[in-house]
C-alpha cells in the first residue's frame, strides 16, 4: 500500500512539476518525429531478433512501446493521409442536404470513458451545425451524456472561426438533458417529446424554450445525430425512431460499436456512420476543419502499428517454440 | 401461489400487448406500459445506490482486501450526491441548475469524472497489446484468417493501411489496405452481423413464448 501511495505521490510531483515548468506545448519538428520513428522501428526489430534468437519479452515490454505509441505522437509532426470512407461522406452529404433553420436532434448516449472516441466527432457535428446555420436539439440517453453535450457546445463556441456567431441557447440550441427508460423514451418520443422533458437540462420547462415549443414529435425533426457507445444508443434508435416513426438518422459509434451498425446501414436505415477516432478524423477531414480527431489519429495509428508489431513477435515466438518441442521428438525417433 | 400470481400477472400483460398490435384502439396501450417502465427505472437508480453503499461499507467495516478503494468509492458517491442534492458550490444558488457553468458538480464532473472515466477506457489499449502478444496466434487454418482480417483493419482503419499501399495502381485500387478493410466491413461483417441479428431475433422470440407460458421461470429467482 504504501508503495503504491509513494509510486501515485511521484506521478503527482512529475506532473506539476512539469505543469510549472513546461510553459509552452513541445512539439517536434518533421525530422526529429522522423528519427524517433525510425529508432523505435529499430527497438522492434531488435526485440523480433531477440525472440527468434529465443529469448522472449514480457508484458512489460509490450506495455512501454504501448504507452511510447500513445504518448510520443503528441508531441511529433506527423502528416497522414486520411482517406474518407463512403459512410462518412454519406453523413457529411445529408447534414450539407439541410436547409438553414433545419431541426437537427442528437442524443449523446455516452459517457466519459468513450469520451476520446465520440467527442471529437460531437465537436465536428456540433461546428457543421452551426456553420450551416442548423438548429441543434440535445439530449442523452445516459445519464453523462448531456454534460459531455455541453463540454462539447462550450469548446465550439470558444474558437475563434464561429465567434462572430451569435449562437444563442433556446433559440439556436437546447439542452433537453438525461432521460431514463431507454428505448421507451425513443418510443414516447415518438408519440410526444414534451411528455419526455417537461424540463430542459437547466430546469427551464419545455414550452419556455423557443425553438422546442412547436416541436411536437419526430415529424417535425429533419435530422437526427446518435453519438453512442452501447445500450442504449444507435441500435435502439434504429429499431424505435427509424423503424417505426422514420427519422432519417446518421451515427458516431466508438470502433467497437461500429461493426454492429453495418447491417443497418447497408439497409438504408442509418444515412452515414463514422465509426470510432478513425470516423472522426475522416469527418474532421471532409468537413475541412482539422482537430481532436486528425491529432488524436496518430497517437491510434502508432498503437495499432506496435501491437501488430508484437502480433508478429508474438507468432515468431510460438513458431520457434513449437519448432524446439518437435526437435527433441523428431531426435528421440 | 407465490408463484402462480406473478406467472398469470406475465401471461396476462404479455397476451395483453401482443393482441394491442391487432386491434386499433389498443394500440395506445404500448405506450401507457412504457411509462411503467420508467417509474420501475427510477426505482432502480436508487436500488443501484443503495447496493453500492451496501457493499462497500461492508468491505469498510470489515476491513477486507482493499477497503482502502472501497473507502475512495463511498468518499466520491457522497461528495456528489452532496453536492448535487444540496448545490454546493453553486454560482447561482439552490434556485439555479447544478450543471451551470462554474458550478462545483460541473467542476467535479469535468476535471475528475472525464479523466478517470478516459483513464479507465486508455487502459484497454495496454491489455489488448498483451492480450494480442500473448493469444493471437496463426495456431490453424481458421486462426490464421482471422489474424490477416485482424492485420488489415486494424492497417485500414489508420492512415498507416493508406501510406503503406498507396503505390498500387488504381485498377487494382482494391487490394488497397483501406479498401480491403471496407470490404472486410461491407461482406464478411456484414453476413456474420445479419446472421447473429436473426439468431437474436429467433432467440428473443422463443424466450418471450417460453416466458408467457411459464415455462421460463428464471426471472422468478428460481432454477426450477
Amino acid at each position: 500500500m504504501l508503495k503504491q501511495i509513494l509510486v501515485y505521490a511521484l506521478i503527482l510531483a512529475l506532473s506539476l512539476i512539469g505543469y510549472f515548468v513546461i510553459t509552452e506545448p513541445i512539439i517536434l519538428g518533421p525530422t526529429a518525429s522522423m528519427v524517433i520513428i525510425i529508432l523505435i522501428a529499430l527497438v522492434l526489430l531488435y526485440i523480433l531478433v531477440r525472440t527468434i534468437m529465443g529469448s522472449f519479452v514480457g508484458r512489460r515490454t509490450v506495455f512501454t512501446f504501448v504507452a511510447i505509441a500513445v504518448i510520443l505522437p503528441f508531441f511529433m509532426t506527423v502528416d497522414q493521409p486520411i482517406k474518407v470512407s463512403p459512410e462518412v461522406q454519406q453523413l457529411y452529404d445529408a447534414v450539407m442536404a439541410l436547409r438553414p433553420g433545419s431541426k437537427v436532434l442528437v442524443s449523446f448516449d455516452y459517457d466519459p470513458p468513450s469520451a476520446p472516441e465520440l467527442q471529437p466527432m460531437a465537436e465536428s457535428f456540433f461546428a457543421l451545425c452551426i456553420e450551416r446555420d442548423l438548429k441543434i436539439i440535445i439530449m442523452g440517453l445516459w445519464p453523462q451524456g448531456p454534460q459531455q453535450a455541453d463540454l462539447a457546445m462550450q469548446t465550439i463556441l470558444r474558437e475563434e472561426a464561429f465567434a462572430g456567431k451569435s449562437w444563442k441557447y433556446g433559440t439556436d440550441y437546447v439542452n433537453l438533458g438525461f432521460q431514463s427508460g431507454n428505448e421507451f423514451v425513443i418510443q414516447r418520443m415518438g408519440g410526444e417529446i414534451g411528455s419526455m422533458f417537461h424540463n430542459d437540462f437547466y430546469g427551464t420547462p419545455y414550452d419556455s424554450l423557443p425553438l422546442v415549443r412547436n416541436i411536437k414529435n419526430f415529424s417535425n425533426i429533419d435530422f437526427s445525430f446518435n453519438l453512442s457507445a452501447g445500450y442504449p444508443g444507435s441500435v435502439e434508435w434504429v429499431q424505435v425512431a427509424v423503424d417505426r416513426y422514420g427519422l432519417k438518422m446518421g451515427a458516431g459509434n466508438t470502433a467497437v460499436q461500429a461493426p454492429q451498425m453495418y447491417p443497418y446501414l447497408r439497409a438504408g436505415q442509418l444515412t452515414g456512420l463514422l465509426g470510432g477516432l478513425n470516423g472522426a478524423a475522416e469527418f474532421e477531414k471532409v468537413t475541412g476543419r482539422k482537430a481532436k480527431g486528425t491529432r488524436f489519429m496518430v497517437s491510434q495509428s502508432f498503437s495499432h502499428v506496435v501491437v501488430i508489431a508484437f502480433i508478429i513477435i508474438g507468432n515468431a515466438a510460438f513458431f520457434l517454440g513449437e519448432k524446439r518441442r518437435k526437435k527433441p521428438e523428431g531426435e528421440t525417433s | 401461489m407465490r408463484r402462480q400470481v406473478p406467472l398469470i400477472i406475465t401471461f396476462f400483460i404479455g397476451a395483453l400487448l401482443v393482441i394491442s398490435v391487432f386491434i386499433p384502439p389498443m394500440v395506445s396501450l404500448k405506450e401507457t406500459f412504457t411509462l411503467y417502465f420508467d417509474i420501475i427505472a427510477v426505482f432502480a437508480f436508487f436500488l443501484g445506490g443503495g447496493n453500492l453503499l451496501r457493499v462497500h461499507l461492508g468491505k469498510l467495516y470489515g476491513k477486507k482486501q482493499d477497503w482502502g478503494f472501497s473507502l475512495v468509492t463511498v468518499a466520491g458517491f457522497a461528495m456528489m450526491l452532496i453536492v448535487g442534492l444540496f448545490k454546493i458550490g453553486n454560482p447561482g444558488g439552490i434556485a439555479a441548475s447544478i450543471t451551470a457553468e462554474g458550478s462545483l458538480f460541473q467542476k467535479l464532473f469535468e476535471y475528475i469524472m472525464v479523466p478517470l472515466g478516459s483513464t479507465m477506457y486508455a487502459l484497454l489499449a495496454f491489455f489488448v497489446a498483451s492480450a494480442s502478444y500473448r493469444a493471437f496466434r496463426a495456431k490453424n487454418r481458421e486462426a490464421t484468417i482471422l489474424l490477416i482480417g485482424a492485420f488489415i483493419i486494424l492497417l485500414g482503419r489508420t492512415p498507416f493501411g493508406m501510406m503503406l499501399t498507396s503505390w498500387i495502381p488504381e485498377q487494382l485500387s482494391i487490394l488497397q489496405i483501406p479498401n480491403l478493410a471496407i470490404w472486410i466491413m461491407n461482406g464478411p461483417n456484414l453476413a456474420g452481423q445479419r446472421a447473429i441479428m436473426i439468431g437474436i431475433g429467433l432467440g428473443v422470440v422463443s424466450m418471450s413464448i417460453r416466458i408467457l407460458l411459464g415455462i421460463e421461470r428464471s426471472y422468478l429467482g428460481e432454477d426450477k
